[in-house]
C-alpha cells in the first residue's frame, strides 16, 4: 500500500502549500498584488515558532498561536509601510516593491543570525500507526488536523462575521464599499492580518514536518504555494485549498516515481500549462478586459 | 543625420574608453582585481540593457532573464570544452541557441499580462535551471568547469554592439510598435500593430543578448554552477532596469556600473548589499516610481542646455 502512503505525504505536504496560498489569494483578490513577501513571512513564522519552541519551552499549540499572531503584525506592519502608498501606482511598481521587501525580510533575518539552517525540535510524538498496510505518522494526522481547523476557522470569518463580509466587499468593489461605509484601509490589513497568520502557521508546521529551517527556505514554498493559488483561481478561497492540495500529491507522485530532482520543476510546468489553457485557474471567475 | 551624428559619437566614445582601459591594462596600471570588476561590469551592462528592451522599451515584466543567460553559458561553455570550438563561435553559437530559447518560451507565455507574465517567466528560468541541474553532461549541481578565456576585449566589443542594437532597434519601426505597446497595448493592438509579434521580437532579442552576456560570463570564472543563474541573478539584474529608469537605455547601463561598482565594494558583506539594495528598491518605488532616469536619456540633458529649452 504505499501508494497510499505517498498519498497521505502529498495531502501533508498540500496543506503547507494551501495554507500559504490562502494568504496569497486572499490579498491578490483584495488588492491585485502579488505578495511576494508571503513566503518570507512564512519563514518568520517558522523561526518565531523555533525560537518558542527551542528557547522559551513552550509546547506545539502555544507555539503555533504565537507565531500565528506575530505574522499576522508582521503582515500589517508591511501592508501599511509598503504596500499602502501603492494602491493606486503600477502594477510593475507593486510587484518590485514586494520583491524588495521579500529580499529586505530575508537578508535582514541573515543579517542578525546568519545564513546557517536551525534543526527544529520535537514537539509532536512520532509515531506510525499502520492502516491499510500504510505507515502514516501521527505527525501527519495532526498537521493535517490543525490545516482543517485553520481552514473552517477562516470559511468562518469570511462568510460569517462582519469583518469577512467587509473583505468580500472590497474584492467586489473596492470604491462601491468604500461608499456603503466599510473602512477600506483596515479591511485591506485585516486580509494581511489573516492570511500572515496562516503563512505563520504554515511556518511552524513546516518545520515540524521537515525539521530544518533557513532563511531562504520561504522563496521556493512561497513561489509553490502562488502557483497552488493560481491552479485553484487566484482570488478564490476554495481554488487555494484545491489547488495546494493538488500541487502537493503531484509533487510527492513526481518524487515517487523517481524524478525527485524534477520535483521543483514540476510546479512550475504546472502554472505554465495553467495559465495557457486556463488562466482562470480551476475555481476562478474569467473577467472581461474593459478598455 | 541626426541619428548618425549619435551613432558615430558614441562609437569614437566606445573607442576612447577602450583605448584608455586597454592602455591601462597593457602599462600595468589595472591589475587583474581591477580587469576583473571591469569584465563584470561590462557583463551586467549587456545584461540591463537586454533586459531593458524587454521591460522598459516594451513594458512586458519578465523577472526570468537569468534563465537566458545559464542558456548562453552552457551552450558557450560545451562548445568550447566539448566541441573544442573558438570562443567567438561559441559565444555566437550560445547566443542564438539562447535566442531560440526565448522565442520557444516567448511564444506562449507573452500573451499573458502584468503579474501573470512574470510568473510565468520566473518558471520558465527555474525549469531551465533545473534542466541543467539534472543533466550529467554538464557537470549537474557541481557544475562544469570552463578555462578562462574573456578578455577586457571580448566583454567590451560585446557592450558595444549590445547597446548600438539595441539603441537603433528602439529607434526603429520595430522599436516604435514596442513602445506603443509600452504605452496602450490595446490602443496600440487598435492601430493595427501586431503587438504579439513585436513582444515575441523584443523579447527574443532580449534573450540574444542575455546569452552573450552569459557566454562572456561563463568564461570568466573557472566554473558555472546552476545555482549561479537562481531567480536572485534575475532580481540583480532587474535592480539595474528599475533603478535606471524603466525605458532609459542609458540609465540602466549607469545603474549597472554604478551597482557593480558598489557590489565589489561590498563583496565582503553580501547580507548588507542586498540590504541596502532592497531597501534602494523599496524607496525608489516608492518615491519615484519611474526610477531614477525615467524614460529619458543621458544624450536629451545635454541637448537641453545647448538648445536653451526649445521642446521638442
Amino acid at each position: 500500500m504505499e501508494w497510499l502512503q505517498q498519498l497521505v505525504n502529498g495531502i501533508s505536504l498540500g496543506s503547507i502549500y494551501a495554507l500559504i496560498a490562502l494568504g496569497y489569494t486572499m490579498v491578490y483578490g483584495i488588492i491585485k498584488l502579488i505578495n511576494f513577501a508571503h513566503g518570507d513571512v512564512f519563514m518568520l513564522g517558522a523561526f518565531i515558532g523555533f525560537y518558542a519552541i527551542a528557547r522559551w519551552d513552550l509546547g506545539f499549540i502555544p507555539a503555533l498561536i504565537i507565531s500565528m499572531l506575530l505574522c499576522a503584525i508582521i503582515g500589517v506592519i508591511i501592508e501599511r509601510v509598503a504596500y499602502k502608498r501603492l494602491r493606486n501606482a503600477t502594477r510593475i511598481a507593486a510587484l518590485i516593491t514586494a520583491i524588495g521587501v521579500s529580499l529586505l525580510i530575508e537578508y535582514t533575518v541573515i543579517f542578525f543570525r546568519g545564513a546557517s539552517p536551525e534543526a527544529y525540535p520535537e514537539v509532536l510524538a512520532n509515531k506510525s500507526i499502520s492502516i491499510l498496510g500504510a505507515s502514516i505518522s501521527t505527525q501527519s494526522i495532526m498537521i493535517l488536523a490543525v490545516t482543517i481547523v485553520l481552514m473552517i476557522l477562516l470559511q468562518f470569518i469570511v462568510h460569517k462575521t462582519k469583518i469577512g463580509k467587509a473583505m468580500r466587499a472590497v474584492s467586489h468593489d473596492a470604491d462601491a464599499a468604500r461608499l456603503m461605509g466599510i473602512n477600506v484601509d483596515n479591511t485591506i490589513s485585516a486580509t494581511f492580518a489573516i492570511g500572515s497568520a496562516l503563512a505563520g502557521a504554515a511556518g511552524v508546521i513546516f518545520g515540524i514536518y521537515y525539521t530544518r529551517i533557513d532563511p531562504l527556505m520561504g522563496v521556493l514554498p512561497g513561489l509553490k504555494a502562488f502557483v497552488a493559488a493560481v491552479l485553484g483561481g487566484i482570488g478564490s478561497i476554495p481554488g487555494a485549498m484545491v489547488g495546494g492540495l493538488v500541487l502537493g500529491v503531484v509533487e510527492t507522485i513526481v518524487s515517487a516515481i523517481g524524478y525527485s530532482l524534477w520535483r521543483d520543476a514540476a510546479a512550475f510546468v504546472i502554472l505554465i500549462l495553467i495559465l495557457i489553457l486556463k488562466p482562470s485557474g480551476i475555481f476562478g471567475k474569467n473577467a472581461r478586459e474593459k478598455v | 543625420m541626426k541619428k548618425s551624428k549619435a551613432f558615430w559619437g558614441f562609437l569614437v566614445l566606445a573607442l576612447v574608453i577602450y583605448a584608455v582601459v586597454q592602455g591601462m591594462i597593457s602599462g600595468g596600471m589595472l591589475d587583474l582585481y581591477y580587469q576583473n570588476i571591469l569584465i563584470q561590469m561590462c557583463i551586467n551592462i549587456m545584461l540591463a540593457v537586454s533586459l531593458h528592451i524587454v521591460i522598459g522599451i516594451t513594458g512586458q515584466f519578465s523577472i526570468g532573464h537569468a534563465g537566458f543567460m545559464a542558456v548562453g553559458a552552457y551552450i558557450s561553455a560545451i562548445a568550447t570544452m566539448k566541441l573544442g570550438l573558438p570562443l567567438i563561435v561559441a559565444i555566437i553559437l550560445g547566443a542564438v541557441i539562447s535566442a531560440l530559447a526565448g522565442l520557444l518560451v516567448g511564444i506562449p507565455t507573452l500573451r499573458l499580462k502584468g503579474d501573470y507574465l512574470a510568473i510565468a517567466t520566473l518558471g520558465f528560468a527555474e525549469i531551465i535551471r533545473i534542466m541543467f541541474l539534472n543533466v550529467e553532461y554538464v557537470g549537474g549541481a557541481a557544475g562544469m568547469v570552463v578555462t578562462n578565456l574573456t578578455t577586457w576585449t571580448y566583454a567590451f566589443v560585446g557592450v558595444v554592439i549590445t547597446i548600438l542594437v539595441i539603441a537603433n532597434f528602439t529607434n526603429s519601426r520595430h522599436g516604435r510598435g514596442c513602445i506603443s505597446i509600452r504605452e496602450d497595448e490595446i490602443a496600440a493592438d487598435a492601430m493595427g500593430i501586431n503587438t504579439t509579434y513585436y513582444k515575441v521580437v523584443a523579447f527574443t532579442i532580449g534573450s540574444f543578448f542575455a546569452g552573450v552576456a552569459g557566454a562572456i560570463y561563463a568564461h570568466n570564472f573557472f566554473i558555472i554552477q546552476p545555482t549561479t543563474f537562481n531567480f536572485l541573478k534575475s532580481f540583480d539584474i532587474l535592480i539595474y532596469v528599475v533603478l535606471g529608469g524603466l525605458g532609459s537605455l542609458s540609465g540602466s547601463v549607469i545603474a549597472a556600473i554604478f551597482l557593480t561598482l558598489v557590489s565589489a565594494y561590498l563583496a565582503n558583506f553580501p547580507e548588507t548589499r542586498m540590504i541596502i539594495y532592497s531597501v534602494v528598491l523599496i524607496i525608489v518605488m516608492l518615491y519615484r516610481p519611474t526610477g531614477l532616469m525615467g524614460t529619458k536619456e543621458i544624450t536629451s540633458l545635454f541637448k537641453f542646455g545647448k538648445k536653451g529649452g526649445s521642446k521638442v
